[in-house]
């Protein structure tokens, strides 16, 4: 008897928890992704995310890069010399491919499963290049959190949640200029 | 493939656009190293005049290409498609509807066991351990405390249903659906009792652990039952080392030790189990005809059968009530008390918000403290907005703590009090059963015990000799 009005009790309070969290949910579903104009390129994509390597990669939006020969994204500060040598290379995974076009036109792609999202490229390309390599979080990768362990650790605040029909926020020429 | 315009940007690696905006500290050493480094070169010149825009501008722009020059697409892998996380709900009640079924009706503790495999692989590995119904406490009480959070509704079902199902059928979704039981169920190849007294005292890990949890969930600081989550490294088969430890030891210590998570720590066991007590239906054994051989027991890795009480055991039952009636007085105290000591803690609590730890650090920063700037004091001040807004935005997570903190104390108390008082209650039950909040509903008593396998010898139509305690030889 007592236990059948226990249970009563405990089903109208859930009730009554739902209709609050109905009222506070939302059908439409959203997916993490980070503002790459608010990004800091801090290391913390690399190292707070859930997954190892992180779901956060670079990536390269070709019609904004200059195809430079000396990329600033590609080579280090101070490279002994300007070919594709490991120890000229900033990326400490080698995860950006560097094909020759005509001279002095170089093609620079992401090598998407070495890349481990530490931003030392977009740095450099940000720096100095016309800031065509950025971060975004990979959607065949991220787990969706509920709370994204990278958007609480983001000192720049660049996380945020957007519709998962259009789940990613690129950079274009356009907003550059 | 031809340069834009005529020969003479034959480097249009360096073609910068002059701008006239000075250059950004952190730049200047690299500035530095790349002039000493292509000094000579009309890139150097160029380089000098480097605008720097936070975000970099077209300082080179795009060669001319060929038409034969296919430009590569970046890649825009899709999300998860949406129907699927409602795949994991149909799963999910289907499961429990299963497991409910295996446990009280079919009592089948091979089909449990086959099912826990199947939720394993499905709500383990198959989904990454994600949304599970554990974590999923956090996000119901941050969307209860703050109404800018949306919370979805999958998330949300993941939290009630088997809640729901446990008012009817007790703990039936830590038996077979739940991964993170299943892997410590599948485990367990050497189980060990522990002292009963040892269970009490641990049992109260789960509460404090729910109740913080909740506090840290609530204010919007951290996930921390998501942070410490000892399986979800297994599960993604990808994680930090802290996690992928934590997860290694529950499996090595849950090798001997029955399902160490989920009976010391997991906070959704706790609210089941509260919720168990008042199930319709539970796991039982044969209660009428109980040959009290505690063979139950024995094989019960969880500490879950109740020894029944066939006499008073204490010697001296007026002590016992007098002791009662002292842990009542004593439990509002522990509640004041466990208040009043959370209310301490809520200024180191509240450092768990980056909106606090931030605010801390520009504080100290502008008091001229020694110490480097963090990325995150560097890219407020980077924002331009009022020190004032972040303070007060501190003070009102701060706030929330003051309140939060005492709750989450005077609730700890509170556990700690019915604690005591449900360990030195008498109890009233004559046979060996399982209690209905302990039990995982894992149906291993019903393959140990006589009269359950002789019931279901009978039901198959086998003969049986009728089980009755044999006297002498």
């Amino acid at each position: 008897m007592l236990n059948g009005a226990m249970r009563g009790a405990f089903l109208f309070l859930l009730g009554a928890a739902t209709t609050v969290l109905f009222r506070r949910s939302q059908a439409k579903r959203t997916v993490w992704q980070l503002d790459p104009y608010k990004c800091v390129q801090c290391n913390r994509c690399a190292t707070e995310c859930v997954l190892k390597p992180s779901a956060v990669k670079c990536v390269q939006v070709y019609p904004m890069c200059g195809y430079c020969k000396l990329c600033t994204g590609y080579f280090e500060p101070e490279p002994v010399s300007l070919d594709t040598g490991a120890e000229n290379q900033l990326c400490p995974t080698g995860a950006i491919k560097r094909r020759a076009l005509e001279d002095p036109y170089y093609e620079y792609t992401i090598d998407e499963p070495r890349c481990i999202g530490c931003a030392k490229c977009v740095k450099g390309c940000v720096l100095f290049g016309n800031g065509s390599f950025f971060l975004q979080v990979r959607h065949d990768r991220c787990v969706n959190c509920d709370e994204c362990a990278i958007a609480i650790a983001c000192p720049a605040q660049a996380f945020q949640r957007v519709p998962a029909d259009k789940p990613y926020l690129m950079k274009d020429r356009e907003h550059q200029a | 493939m031809r340069a834009k315009g005529s020969s003479k940007l034959q480097t249009p690696n360096f073609r910068a656009t002059p701008d006239p905006k000075p250059l950004m500290e952190g730049s200047r050493f690299w500035k530095l190293k790349l002039f000493h480094c292509f000094a000579g070169v009309a890139a150097g010149l160029a380089l000098l005049a480097l605008p720097l825009a936070a975000h970099g501008v077209e300082r080179f722009p795009p060669p001319e290409f060929d038409p034969g020059y296919k430009m590569p697409a970046t890649t825009v892998p899709a999300a998860r498609a949406e129907l699927l996380s409602y795949v994991d709900v149909a799963v999910l009640v289907a499961a429990l509807a299963l497991a409910s079924y295996l446990a009280l009706m079919k009592r089948s503790r091979d089909g449990l066991l086959a099912l826990s495999v199947f939720s394993l692989l499905y709500f383990g590995f198959y989904q990454k351990g994600c949304v599970c119904a554990i974590g999923s406490v956090q996000d119901a009480a941050l969307a209860v405390f703050n109404s800018g959070y949306v919370v979805p509704l999958t998330t949300l079902a993941f939290f009630l249903l088997p809640l729901v199902f446990a008012a009817f059928f007790g703990r039936t979704f830590c038996a077979a659906v739940c991964p993170m039981g299943a892997i410590q169920d599948l485990a367990l190849l050497k189980p060990v009792k522990t002292p009963s007294w040892l269970d009490s005292a641990l049992g109260v890990l789960p509460f404090v652990y729910l109740g913080a949890g909740i506090l840290f969930a609530a204010t919007g600081s951290a996930f921390i039952i998501c942070e410490y989550d000892p399986f979800v490294a297994l599960f993604r088969r990808s994680g930090s080392y802290g996690m992928i430890a934590l997860g290694a030891a529950f499996l090595i210590v849950g090798i001997f030790i029955g399902r160490p998570y989920c009976r010391f720590l997991c906070p959704y066991g706790a609210l089941l189990g509260l919720v168990s007590r008042f199930a319709k239906w539970n796991v039982t054994l044969s209660p009428m005809d109980c040959l009290h051989c505690q063979i139950c027991d024995t094989a019960c890795p969880y500490g879950a059968i109740a020894d029944p009480m066939l006499k008073d055991p204490h010697p001296n039952p007026h002590r016992r009530t007098r002791r009662l009636i002292a842990l009542a007085a004593l439990l509002p105290l522990l509640v004041v008390l466990g208040g009043w000591f959370g209310g301490r803690l809520s200024v180191p609590f509240s450092r768990m918000h980056a909106t606090v730890s931030l605010a801390e650090q520009i504080a100290a920063e502008d008091a001229g403290k020694p110490g480097e700037p963090t990325d995150a004091s560097k890219a407020f001040r980077q924002t331009g907005r009022p020190v004032e807004e972040l303070y007060a935005e501190a003070l009102r997570v701060r706030g929330g703590f003051a309140i939060g903190s005492r709750w989450f104390g005077a609730f700890v108390g509170l556990v700690i009090g019915a604690t005591l008082i449900s360990v030195s209650a008498p109890r009233k039950q004559s046979v060996y059963d399982p209690d209905p909040a302990d039990c995982v509903s894992c149906g291993r008593c019903y393959i140990h015990c006589p009269k359950e396998i002789v019931r279901v010898k009978r039901i198959a139509g086998k003969n049986v000799i009728p089980l009755t305690p044999v006297r002498g030889g």
